[in-house]
């Protein structure tokens, strides 16, 4: 994580409309998103929404509050990056060759990444970590030859028992 | 009790207690309009000439009372017509519900007649919007609409109906009483105290209030706290009508056209107790320099306006009212001999540039005016200036007529100069400055309260949407419309004239409309006032009836609302005179 980025995870309710409501008021107050998640919680009226985004202080308390005053919001928290786990998940094709298999595979291994496909000419790996481990490996591909990839975004949840409620 | 999703929206509206609606029906309302038509007796809809007119005449209505306004179109056209209106309210935190139909659900997506997604297209202008899918939710759903438009700091909400769950069928039953707001917030009690040390430390405290003591109801708590800590107050647009014009306390508006006392007051003071107020553009200037001089005490029910425009020493988020309250008790009363010597001064400073700016070359010549001068000949003590139209229109009203505005420089001098008694009866759009809002609030403001409004407006403005005179004539509204009539779009020919070299592009109106014959077409009365002795007597006419008045009143089109600090400039850039 850079030093000026945030992760707020904010709990909403499932309704349609609402990934909209919290996404358009990021880009109507000008406010940049590096990247946005979503998906169900353990409780089924709610999802968890997890957004990343650089800016000082300042811009965090901005947003915070203008995402508590957005009706299907019921929860926002900034999360302590030091006190949290952060993952994102990568699949990205790469191309097959005798020459650079062997290369690749060691890349693997020590990434702790798997392969979950294989043909004569490509295959695709999936990798779950944090995003420098992401970028490390995504940039150790490129000689390779990347055909295709596509990367989840970051999802976090604070450590120790503190959890964002779905429940107001 | 199984009824239609329409009879079930008449039904909900009633039991949350609106007497009265605005709209315009269409293909998408049409069952909506015939429960309306059933229930005539029981609540009255008025008919706009337009959609638009119908949201500002719900906002209108709303500002007037404090109740929650109600508008309802029809999809597609009917639906955007109203996001003007809307979006004002919004600006103004101003408590409406708007009631749009929409396509039958199977329609939805497919580019239907007369179908938008206006939920989509209102996402940013409203509190919050809902598009009713489920007959079983649209009783609840109205309902939450009416809480949240009235919950915290007020705002619109939209409701979509699509007209297949006006027709499908439901178990209906009526609450007893109308929904409650959420819980409001109170201000912290270590907050308050903090406050309350601030401003004993201070020995120049100035108040600047917003529209939050307005629709916080907290004007009485707001006139002892000045009076106990002897401090000059001054205002926002918003504002206006908080407290009483003539109190010995109150400094007027500030900021860009606000008074030169108020304005200056505030950079000499070293705290300023900001109350329901957002340090708006408008009210700042270049906020880089704007509070180089003073500690800032912020008070706000909605937490998102707290360090947004401007960062404060101390944030407190909180009903204003009960702030107040228990703020008032933690402060010794004091004299401030020094800082009212100067306020004073500062008051007599302001009546000096008055006159000079009066008196002023610039004020006297229509130099690059191409208008034909309806000015000319006539001696300068019957002469009509925009403060003389006011100060004529006002001796002539009760206290308690409502006074609104369009947008624009007549806008501008009404809220400068116009004398306001009692809170409520000062109707403006001040955050979105939508030019043809005053016609719909005026006619929706005297359906809520029976009582006449004056809109005070300018050619351009009234230009904007003056169909509705038709609806004030259908209603009988006892409107005194005051047209400044300059033959120019005067708030930016001023910019124009300031900024940009005397280029007065499209902003010389060239227009041959004679407002007098069209209010007559419309069936209203009119009458032109070149002079002030024919204003006098037009006026007295046109309150002693009860019934649309249109008086369309000449004035130069070199008149200038001042003083002026230049967008983006501070308090030394005050303009006060035009050379």
């Amino acid at each position: 994580m850079e030093n000026n980025q945030f992760v707020i995870g904010v709990i909403v309710s499932n309704v349609s409309g609402v990934l909209s409501r919290v996404s358009g008021m990021f880009t109507r107050r000008g406010f940049n998103i590096d990247c946005l998640t979503v998906g169900e919680t353990e409780s089924s009226g709610f999802s968890r929404i997890t957004v990343v985004f650089h800016g000082d202080d300042e811009i965090k308390h901005r947003i915070v509050k203008q995402l508590e005053k957005l009706h299907d919001v019921k929860e926002v928290e900034v999360l302590d990056q030091h006190e949290t786990v952060i993952r994102e998940l990568l699949l990205i094709k790469v191309r097959n060759t005798p020459a650079t298999r062997q290369d690749i595979m060691t890349a693997v291994e020590i990434f702790r990444s798997k392969i979950v496909d294989y043909s004569p000419t490509a295959l695709i790996c999936e990798l779950t970590g944090e995003t420098s481990k992401l970028d490390a490996f995504i940039e150790l591909m490129k000689p390779y030859g990347i055909m295709e990839m596509c990367r989840t975004g970051m999802i976090a949840i604070e450590r120790g028992d503190s959890c964002l409620k779905t429940e107001k | 009790m199984l009824i239609n999703g329409a009879k079930i929206i008449v039904e909900t509206l009633i039991e949350q207690g609106c007497d009265t609606v605005f709209g315009y029906p269409g293909g998408q309302v049409i069952n909506l309009f015939d429960e309306l038509y059933l229930n005539r007796n029981r609540i009255n809809h008025i008919l706009a000439a337009h959609e638009q007119g119908a949201a500002h005449a719900a906002d209108g209505y709303a500002r007037a009372t404090g109740k929650v306004g109600v508008c309802i179109a029809t999809s597609g056209p009917g639906a955007t017509n109203l996001v003007t209106g809307i979006a004002t309210a919004y600006l103004d935190s101003v408590p409406m519900v708007a009631i749009t139909g929409n396509v039958p659900t199977s329609l939805i997506g497919r580019d239907s007649f007369q179908e938008v997604d206006i939920v989509g297209i209102t996402m940013p202008v409203t509190k919050h919007n809902f598009i009713v899918k489920d007959i079983r939710e649209l009783a609840d759903t109205l309902r939450t609409a009416f809480k949240i438009a009235k919950s915290g700091r007020p705002g619109p909400v939209l409701v979509d109906i699509p007209k297949d769950i006006q027709t499908a069928s439901w178990d209906f039953e009526a609450k007893k009483d109308p929904v409650r707001p959420y819980p409001l917030n109170f201000a912290s009690e270590k907050k308050l105290r903090q406050a309350a040390s601030m401003i004993m430390e201070s020995e120049r405290p100035y108040i600047y209030f917003g529209g939050g003591i307005i629709s916080g109801k907290a004007s009485s708590e707001l006139l002892k706290l000045a009076e106990k800590i002897d401090a000059p107050m001054g205002c926002t647009l918003m504002g206006l009508s908080a407290v009483p014009s003539d109190n010995p306390k109150f400094l007027g508006m500030n900021g860009m056209h606000g008074h030169y006392a108020s304005s200056v007051a505030q950079d000499e003071a070293d705290l300023v107790i900001a109350l329901g107020a957002r340090f708006s553009d408008r009210a700042t200037g270049d906020k880089k320099r704007f509070n180089k001089n003073f500690k800032i005490i912020h008070i706000d029910i909605d937490n998102a306006e707290l360090d947004k425009n401007i960062t404060a020493n101390l944030s407190i988020e909180g009903d204003i009212k009960d702030a107040l309250f228990r703020l008032i008790p933690m402060l010794p009363a004091v004299e401030r001999p020094e800082w009212d010597k100067r306020i004073e001064e500062l008051r007599a400073e302001e009546a000096e540039r008055l006159e000079r700016a009066a008196a002023s070359e610039f004020a006297k010549k229509c130099e690059n005016c191409t208008n034909p001068c309806t000015m000319t000949g006539i001696p300068a003590e019957n002469r009509l200036d925009p403060y003389r139209i006011i100060d004529i229109i006002s001796s002539k009203a009760d206290e308690h007529d409502i006074v609104v505005t369009d947008v624009g420089q007549h806008q501008m001098w009404t809220a400068q100069r116009y004398p306001l008694k009692n809170p409520r009866t000062f109707l403006t759009s001040g955050g979105l400055g939508t030019m043809g809002y005053g016609l719909g609030a005026a006619i929706g403001a005297s359906a809520a309260e029976g009582r006449r409004t004056v809109l005070f407006t300018g050619d351009g403005s009234f230009g904007m949407n003056l169909n509705e005179l038709a609806t004030a004539v259908s209603q009988n509204t006892p409107v005194v419309v005051v047209i400044m009539n300059n033959g120019v779009l005067g708030m930016v020919r001023q910019w124009q004239t300031l900024f940009f070299d005397k280029h007065y592009s499209n902003t010389t109106l060239a227009r041959q409309t004679d407002f007098v014959k069209l209010a007559e077409a419309f069936g209203a009365k009119g009458a032109r006032a070149f002079t002030a002795e024919e204003l006098e007597k037009i006026a007295e006419e046109a309150f002693s009836g009860n019934s649309p008045f249109v008086i369309d009143c000449a004035v130069d089109c070199n008149e200038f609302v001042l003083p002026m600090l230049p967008p983006g400039g501070s308090i030394e850039d005050i303009i006060t005179e035009i050379k």
